[in-house]
């Protein structure tokens, strides 16, 4: 018998429709997953008791006949969210013992369709990582592991990406039905081709970042991390919406995803864009990214070679923008209001004891850059240069969508690789991003979709990005993707049985 | 016009430019809904964006908007329908995001003019280069405590205007009316209270000085001067201060400087060398503020008169000198009393206004204001109201009393509070108009004063006076002054 804890959200709904089960029986076995992969780290908060109350609540609603989509399903949500009452604190420990006292739009929009909320995930602290080695709780270890030539499972730690690693570990490992993530240049999408999973960052200002604490802020959305598909298109849709709390955020009627998946994307236009094949690409990514091309060709779809000329800036002018307005986001954090205060011999001495205590290489790496780059005498030659090249990526991406609906490429240009392989080459570890960053930049819809395993049996993803707001093309898209790859592959159980 | 410093070794012209930061009137604060109600107990108006708060971010409150739009309007300023919020970063512990929300490249407001009135007579041009919005900062509070700072967030992202003025004033006292000159529009357009005390309004002070004719000198910036005669303070000593400096060989460093009211004198804060780097970028949580030339439109017809155009109408229609006129204009609530007044004049009279506005502008200026000065009160608690005023002078214009009764009036009304016709008619003040009851009292005067009359006779003309006074002093001043000499004339003359 199928445990309920391998039920996608979709059939987990449709259980609870029909009584199968409850909500609470659901939410204990997630409860039980969850203490059995704890070495998997992937939550630092484990939520059980609110949790059950939650799934009691839902249950309540299934019975009164108000149930949503995401009614009584247990989710995990990324510690960057604000969650009332609740330890919030984007990993870093700066933000040390920090509990809220309001409740961020997108979790709150959850919460109000009936999920059920497991617990605050790891991540790399405020974001800024692609292996999740930056967290003040420690990395998290990806469930997958690779095979070794002769056919033995490894015995080492792999990254599950990042920034959004605890997220995709919970789902990956079963620990979570589906979990929220964020995704600044790749941090939703990067990780759920590390893990086998589904990532969709909407469309900038299509979910509220209200209450989101930011990195950066021009680039940061929210998105759901699930096991398909159709999943992602539940949860979006619970997800999405106009705040008015959010300046930035987009007044647009949320449509049904689901609807959107019709499984025909016959005449649908996929572009291919000629700058992703990039230097040292291994084989297997060109491969799969050809596999893909083939699909969608077989389903019926045509495919356009189209150019993005300015890709190869892409990278560079991601790592000026966001770490420039990190560097400022960031300037709260300064000791005088709450989380982490180390005291000084003045308020200068009590800022950089609490700045140096409280923030991890990474972010410190990050501030560093930001500051730089605005500073008088720079702001000109890197940001402001660095917007201008942003402007003509988007009018790359726009031109190419006059011809094609949605563009095809490799989500990451490498399988999940081992833990502390590159955490000491930040440059390597950069280039993590450099197929999700453009559409970020460009504030593009963008999913990774899980396509195939790596020589090593490690999964790969393929990306799809689609037009502003035009997320349901995308997934129809996703959706036929989805089913041509047949990704059934799931992580052998090495933890919790020592 | 041009005023010039007379040093050791010749002349010297001052050059000031005023950076006026004027809090916007609102309900709410510039990005967040906690109130901005003055005097409030510390760290009570405060949202979870006014304190930073993780994930909290900024909205625009469009009535900040209007009231800015509505500013550059009054300054007769170009309006700019597309303006950018930027990032101004810095770290203080009142500052708890880190940064101010500023306005830097692109402000909402941009060039205009204001002219000024000069205590000899003159008017001058004074160019207004920009207008922005910024957030306030809290507060520190380092009293309260031996070896601890406060912090007052009540303040924290309350909105301000800074208007920043070109360097076209001359001298203190052209600053002064200038200074006057933007409080005086921003309280016609209801856009800031204009009160220094309660920190409504301050400004940082440019200095500099020059040899007449040349090119600018270097100037010190002089921050958060809270009332108009520090800042003419700051002017005159920094003024000196440079040329003392430059007459001894020494050259100015550009730096910014802070007023010791105790002394009268200024002190370095910190020099351009250590100035911040403020890093300022558009604050990636707005996007550019725009709106319609419509929206523009719709905000210039909601503004009332301004103070120009007032004092134009005031000389033109009704006939009230320049001075007096621009003597009313210049407070929004002395213009409104006086206008107040007017009207109510009017009705009881039937008279039209040209008629009755000189009378009514010198009761406002010479008895109203001298009795609000001894009291020390505005215009806003006068003890007299527009009805009580109008009621007096109707009395005046009426004949019920004589001007020298109205005085006398006056003063009780401010004693009791009473109204004009109440004290009149209890202390029997009404004038003496009936011919025969005069002609009596005239009888007994001369009758009377014989020795007198026959002097006159004789030729002392100037004894006419002497009966005058006499009768008034027989009726206690009720004797209506002009029917007193056309009845004593004929009876002396006979």
């Amino acid at each position: 018998m199928t445990k309920l804890t391998d039920l996608t959200m979709a059939a987990a709904r449709d259980g609870l429709a029909k009584g199968d089960f409850t909500s609470v029986e659901l939410t204990k076995d997630y409860l039980t997953a969850m203490e059995q992969g704890r070495e998997l780290n992937s939550f630092i908060v484990e939520t059980g008791d609110i949790a059950l109350d939650m799934a009691a609540s839902a249950d309540e609603m299934i019975r009164a006949g108000k149930a949503t989509a995401m009614t009584g399903i247990p989710v995990a949500v990324k510690d960057l969210f604000c969650t009332k009452n609740i330890h919030s604190c984007s990993a870093s420990h700066i933000l040390n013992g920090f509990k809220p006292r309001y409740e961020s739009t997108v979790t709150a929009n959850l919460w109000q369709d009936g999920a059920v909320m497991l617990g605050k995930t790891n991540m790399d602290e405020f974001a800024m990582g692609s292996s999740n080695e930056t967290s003040y709780y420690g990395p998290v270890k990806n469930p997958w592991r690779a095979t070794a030539a002769d056919g033995r499972a490894e015995t080492k730690d792999y990254v599950p990406g990042g920034s959004s690693g605890g997220s995709v570990t919970a789902v990956a490992a079963g620990l979570a039905a589906a979990a929220t993530g964020t995704d600044t240049g790749g941090s939703i999408r990067q990780p759920a081709a590390f893990t086998g999973l589904v990532g969709l960052k909407p469309t900038y200002g299509r979910c509220s970042r209200w209450g989101m604490i930011a990195f950066a802020s021009s680039l940061d959305q929210a998105g759901p991390i699930t096991k398909t598909v159709r999943d992602a298109a539940i949860m979006m849709e619970s997800m999405a919406g106009y705040d008015a709390k959010d300046s930035t955020s987009v007044d647009r009627t949320v449509p049904n995803y689901e609807h959107a998946l019709t499984g025909d994307i016959r005449g649908m236009k996929i572009g291919i864009p000629r700058e992703y094949r990039v230097d040292n690409m291994p084989e297997e990514i060109e491969k799969l990214w050809q596999q893909g091309i083939d699909w969608m060709k077989a389903a019926g779809a045509e495919i356009i070679d189209i150019s993005l000329p300015h890709t190869k800036y892409a990278l560079p002018t991601y790592y000026i923008v966001a770490p420039a307005e990190a560097s400022s986001n960031l300037a709260r954090y300064d000791g005088v209001k709450y989380g982490l205060r180390v005291e000084g011999d003045s308020l200068d001495g009590m800022y950089k004891n609490t700045r140096a205590e409280g923030f991890g290489h990474e972010v410190k790496r990050r501030i560093l850059i930001g500051t730089y780059v605005l500073s008088a005498g720079y702001y000109d030659a890197y940001y402001l240069k660095a917007q201008k090249i942003r402007t003509l990526i988007a009018r790359d991406f726009s031109k190419a969508y006059e011809q094609v609906d949605v563009i095809l490429t490799p989500t990451a240009p490498s399988a999940a690789f081992a833990m502390g392989e590159k955490s000491d080459d930040p440059i390597a570890m950069y280039l993590n991003d450099v197929f999700t960053v453009p559409a970020s930049l460009a504030g593009l819809p963008a999913i990774s979709i899980p396509a195939g395993l790596s020589r090593d049996m490690m999964p790969l993803g393929l990306q799809l990005v689609g037009r502003a707001f035009d997320e349901e093309t995308m997934l129809r898209a996703a959706h036929v993707l989805e089913h041509a790859a047949e990704f059934t592959a799931k992580p052998a159980i090495w933890w919790g049985e020592k | 016009m041009a005023e010039y410093l007379q040093g050791a070794t010749g002349e010297w012209e001052i050059v000031i430019g005023l950076e006026i930061h004027a809090q916007v009137m609102s309900e709410a604060k510039l990005f967040s809904g906690a109130s901005t109600a003055f005097g409030a107990e510390p760290n009570t108006q405060v949202s979870f964006v006014c304190c930073a708060m993780p994930g909290m971010l900024p909205v625009i409150n469009e009535e900040c908007i209007r009231q800015a739009v509505r500013t550059g309007l009054a300054m007769g300023c170009q309006i700019n329908l597309r303006s950018v919020f930027d990032r101004k970063n810095y770290f203080y512990a009142d500052l708890p995001q880190g940064y101010q929300i500023s306005q830097f490249k692109d402000p909402i407001v941009g060039e205009g003019e204001v002219v000024i009135d000069l205590p000899d007579g003159t008017s001058r041009t004074i160019g207004v280069e920009r207008l922005h919005l910024e957030q306030d900062a809290g507060k520190s509070m380092h009293d309260q405590h031996p070896n601890q700072t406060y912090i007052d967030l009540n303040r924290s992202g309350v909105a301000l205007m800074e208007i920043v003025s070109m360097p076209d004033m001359r001298s203190a006292a052209e600053a002064g009316a200038y200074f006057r000159k933007i409080r005086s529009l921003v309280r016609y357009a209801g856009t800031c209270d204009g009160n220094m005390e309660q920190g409504s309004m301050r400004a940082d002070v440019n200095v500099s000085v020059r040899r007449p004719g040349d090119e600018f000198g270097t100037r010190t910036e002089t921050k958060n001067i809270n009332s108009i005669r520090y800042m003419m303070q700051v002017i005159d000593y920094e003024a000196r201060r440079q040329i003392d400096i430059l007459e001894d060989g020494g050259s100015i460093h550009q730096e910014t400087r802070q007023f010791d009211p105790a002394s009268g004198t200024t002190s370095g804060l910190r020099s351009k060398e250590e100035a911040h780097d403020y890093r300022y970028f558009p604050d990636p949580d707005l996007l550019p503020l725009e709106f319609s030339q419509a929206f523009v439109d719709e905000l210039a017809k909601s503004l009332p008169e301004l103070p120009d155009a007032k004092k134009a109408r005031l000389i033109s229609d009704l006939g009230i000198s320049d001075y007096n006129a621009a003597v009313l204009v210049a407070e929004k609530e002395n213009a409104d009393y006086f206008e107040d007044l007017l009207e109510k004049l009017m009705t009881k009279t039937g008279k039209d206004a040209a008629a009755l506005a000189t009378q009514a502008a010198n009761w406002v200026i010479v008895d109203l204001f001298g009795a609000l000065k001894k009291f020390s009160k505005s215009i806003v608690d006068s003890p007299v109201s527009t009805r009580d005023g109008a009621e007096l002078l109707a009395l005046q214009i009426d004949g019920t009393i004589s001007g020298r009764i109205a005085k006398d009036v006056f003063e009780l009304m401010l004693e009791s509070g009473k109204n004009p016709e109440q004290i009149v008619e209890e202390k029997g003040l009404k004038q003496m108009s009936d011919s025969g009851e005069l002609e009596t009292i005239i009888d007994a005067v001369l009758a009377d004063n014989q020795d007198k009359v026959e002097q006159y006779h004789a030729g002392k003309d100037k004894l006419f006076g002497f009966f005058v006074g006499q009768v008034m002093k027989k009726t206690r001043g009720k004797a209506n002054p002009q029917m007193v000499n056309q009845l004593l004339r004929p009876k002396l003359d006979r």
